[in-house]
């Protein structure tokens, strides 16, 4: 049991400290940077998606006036480590991707080096590649574990003697698109290499950890980390994509290291994206649902294929969710990955959970429809009293209340029969359920000082539009006993003490509980009268950690589609969402988050979808022209809702994280309503018309 | 190829040296400084970088500086030139029409273009009736401001706001 703040200031639908500059457009992202003289720098690109360089010529390119160096793997430093291959910029001939860098010119201005870039003649040996996923690939293995360290299969019972006795069963496959996180401001850099300074690099990178982000910018270049520093106060969106530094970081700092004293700016433009930066892999889940009569589930089961880089492992861990959600007797999980030529997958929001809540969330919506129950009900009956997975019981659960919250506000018994028409549109609702799991990240530090009269709090944590600039000093004016208008809170920079990534919704939980201990020790040390200066340091590791408890945040989300009859058109008039995530620090900003989650989640269910073509070996649809996520006029009436929930578990703010649980089961939600507008299972997302145009009535 | 220029920026004549392929974004940010209006695909594709162009809403990222010598330009920061908020920008704080901040500015340049678009009676696709005055619908605000993509997805913050700040029952 954790002693929970009081909460004063904690609750309260505070508007954000960073609003105001936002609003202007006066917050300065990374690229942004006001730096004297800054050079540009433009990265060259491999045209093959595997193949060895055999020739470079940079002779035009340097023959422009205005460019100040091209560098290339023939002339670029040799980085100290080369470990993480991603992070190996132009060390190598070894072209293991379309789109990889291969080289980066600098110039006076950004028109020369992108010019300078085209300039550069890159001759390759080209081979044979393999770029397209396929769910029976040969190279498929078992990698050790999944992301964040969750096992690569589990198995518990007889799934198969399940199957072959069961009243009722479900044996489907779905499959998730390609996404690419696509934050608004591209993955940006200023970094400048001052060998005379103190701190002879400094780095504004928009990143969702500068002391992450320096972690890794030291392992790479050899230097100790207090010759580096990192600067990110606004971060203009990541989803994942910011939580690990992308080779572009590292070809900035290449780049600052070249050209000593002078600042260099490197913005990826909105196609490198997609090959630079990130994306989630393709998803494949063989699903595999058993019950009785009553819907009770006698064995669940998926197994999922996925992709990886040849050059980086990353195998999402789509299977998670299956692992605790309902309660069975049998049950297995697996995850294949096939290493392909194609660009490193990583984050994006949600990993595991988003792609990992589809398949299952409408196998059941199945397997209700096969028993004839109601899919609230099914799920209701399928609540397991403890973790399945861990046998723990749990912190806090209240998946049900979620349920039944949702539906009595959506007019869920009141929904409109299958294949209902309203004049020319066929009208649906479906439901699923969203899960996230509560974490705590191991390392963080917040210090607490009293300076001319207020408390000043510093830690280098990160906002992505999330809402920490607002919520830590909300937490550190409870924890304090103080007006939150006494609390100044200062992150972005690893000149604060060190915070982990804001990833894996831990932001909240784990800076919070930094500042809590360090505030708790203040006040114990220097009483309510403390003297100017006065300062302790607190550390998340001295916050009191449950280990007894299964910590999950809960939701519902229900959603109402309406298909054209003639065209397949197809409009989500409202997606309502009831979530249990313990309590919530801000209404206002984690509303935002909810809803934003939630669209993100439409998006995936309708929109995203990064088209492979694996002839070359590249993401076809590559700008946000061709890769469509949603627009204002695709969202109708998005609501977020939550229970007020108490959990004395999970930390001393009683929060389980917001950041993602959004994203997760929305695309399941109108998949099902799709099927119950027109009769027509789209088991591949996205859902886009000429999947259904065929089936319609 | 070089060129000299004169744009007057929040109020302020600037007299610039671009490069003939310089856009009026990269003016903006790179030459004069002003790094409200953002860049987000430089391709037209996400209204990052909308800003008022002579009083219209406008993307700097496909217009080229040179082409615009003697431009007026207001961005979002503009906007609140003598320390006041503009309404549009209050009616965002207010409505928490934006998490991470990056499309906003634009969002904001967009939003008072179109209050000034419905303001002279434009229709646009989402109009019931195009030889009537628009009202400031939901329809209608979401259609007119759907060349400003937002990741955070903060959609339906968005609409409320624009029509708080038009002076519309939201």
């Amino acid at each position: 049991m954790t002693e929970l703040l009081d909460p004063r200031a904690i609750g309260q639908a505070l508007v954000r400290r960073d609003g105001e500059a936002k609003v202007r457009g006066t917050a300065t992202y990374a690229a942004e940077t006001p730096v004297a003289h800054p050079a540009y720098a433009h990265p060259v690109q491999a045209t093959v998606a595997r193949g060895r360089i055999t020739a470079v010529d940079t002779s035009a390119a340097e023959a422009l006036d205005g460019v100040l160096a091209v560098l290339t793997h023939e002339n670029a430093e040799r980085l100290a480590s080369t470990e993480d291959r991603e992070y190996a910029v132009l060390q190598s001939a070894e072209v293991a991707f379309r789109g990889q860098l291969v080289g980066v010119v600098l110039a006076e201005t950004s028109e020369v080096a992108r010019q300078a870039a085209d300039a550069v003649v890159v001759t390759y040996a080209e081979q044979e590649h393999d770029s397209e996923l396929t769910v029976d690939h040969p190279d498929l293995y078992a990698p050790e574990q999944v992301n964040a360290g969750h096992e690569t299969d589990t198995a518990e019972g007889d799934v198969a003697a399940a199957m072959a006795t069961a009243h009722a069963t479900v044996e489907r496959t779905y499959s998730t698109a390609m996404v690419h996180n696509n934050p608004l401001e591209p993955h940006a850099t200023t970094a400048l290499w001052d060998p005379a300074a103190d701190v002879p690099l400094t780095v504004w990178d928009s990143t969702q950890g500068v002391h992450p982000d320096r972690a890794a910018v030291c392992e790479v270049f050899g230097l100790e980390q207090d010759q580096v520093r990192v600067v990110c106060p606004y971060v203009g969106g990541g989803f994942g994509s910011k939580g690990t530094p992308h080779a572009n970081v590292m070809l900035a700092v290449l780049a600052a290291r070249a050209l000593p004293g002078r600042p260099v700016k490197l913005a990826l433009t909105r196609q490198q994206m997609f090959f630079l930066a990130g994306y989630r892999t393709p998803t494949i889940q063989r699903m595999q649902l058993a019950a009785d009569r009553t819907g009770r589930l006698q064995a669940i089961a998926i197994d999922v294929v996925e992709q990886t880089s040849r050059i980086k492992e990353f195998a999402e861990q789509t299977g998670a969710p299956t692992r605790m959600m309902y309660a069975a007797p049998n049950r297995r999980t697996t995850h294949r990955v096939a290493p392909l030529d194609v660009p490193v997958p990583s984050w994006f929001r949600a990993p595991g959970e988003c792609p990992g809540m589809f398949g299952p969330e409408v196998a059941l919506d199945e397997l209700a429809e096969e028993l004839g129950i109601d899919p609230v009900e099914l799920r209701i009956r399928n609540e397991p009293d403890v973790d399945p997975e861990t046998g723990k019981p749990w912190s806090s659960r209240n998946l049900v209340a979620c349920l039944r919250e949702g539906a009595q506000r959506f007019g869920w018994a009141d929904r409109p029969p299958p294949g209902h028409r309203d004049g020319d549109w066929l009208v649906g609702t479906g439901v699923a359920s969203s899960v996230y799991p509560t974490m705590r990240q191991a390392t963080s530090d917040a210090a607490v000082r009293f300076e001319q009269g207020r408390y000043v709090v510093e830690i280098g944590a990160a906002d992505l539009g999330t809402g920490a600039w607002t919520v830590l000093p909300q937490i550190a004016a409870d924890a304090l006993d103080v007006p939150v208008d006494d609390v100044e809170v200062r992150i972005g920079d690893t000149r604060y003490p060190v915070a982990s990534v804001a990833g894996g919704s831990s932001g909240t939980n784990t800076w919070g509980s930094a500042i809590t201990v360090a505030a708790r020790e203040f006040r114990g040390k220097f009483g309510r009268s403390p003297a100017e200066g006065d300062e302790v340091t607190g550390s998340v590791d001295q916050a009191t950690k449950d280990e007894d408890h299964a910590a999950y945040a809960f939701g519902a989300q229900f959603a109402e589609v309406r298909v054209h009859a003639d065209t397949g058109e197809l409009r989500v008039p409202r997606l309502h969402g009831v979530f249990a995530a313990g309590r919530i620090v801000n209404p206002r900003t984690a509303r935002s988050q909810l809803i934003g989650g939630m669209t993100m989640g439409l998006s995936m269910a309708l929109h995203e979808n990064s088209v492979w073509d694996p002839r070359i070996g590249q993401v076809a649809n590559h700008d946000l022209a061709e890769y469509h996520v949603t627009v204002n006029a695709d969202v109708g009436d998005v609501q977020a809702h939550w229970l007020d929930e108490h959990d004395p578990f999970v930390n001393a703010m009683g929060s389980k994280g917001i950041g993602e649980i959004g994203i997760t089961g929305t695309a399941a939600a109108v998949v099902n309503a799709v099927h119950r507008a027109t009769g027509i299972r789209v088991r591949d997302l996205p859902v886009t018309l000429d999947k259904v145009l065929a089936g319609l009535p | 190829m070089d060129a000299e220029v004169t744009l007057t920026v929040d109020g302020t004549e600037h007299r610039v040296r671009v490069d003939t392929r310089t856009s009026l974004l990269d003016a903006l940010r790179e030459r004069i400084g002003n790094t409200s209006p953002k860049k987000g695909c430089d391709h037209g594709q996400c209204g990052a970088c909308t800003v008022l162009l002579d009083g219209d809403r406008a993307l700097t990222c496909l217009a080229l500086a040179v082409a615009h010598d003697g431009a007026e330009i207001t961005t979002a920061d503009g906007l609140a030139a003598d320390g006041e908020l503009h309404p549009v920008q209050q009616a965002f704080l207010d409505r928490d029409a934006f998490q991470c901040g990056y499309c906003t500015p634009g969002q904001v340049c967009s939003a008072v273009g179109v209050l000034e678009e419905v303001r002279r009676g434009w229709p646009s696709h989402a109009s019931p009736d195009l030889t009537a005055d628009p009202e400031l619908s939901h329809d209608e605000v979401a259609e007119r401001m759907s060349g400003n993509l937002c990741r955070c997805a903060a959609y339906v913050n968005i609409v409320p706001a624009v029509q708080q700040a038009g002076g519309a029952q939201a």
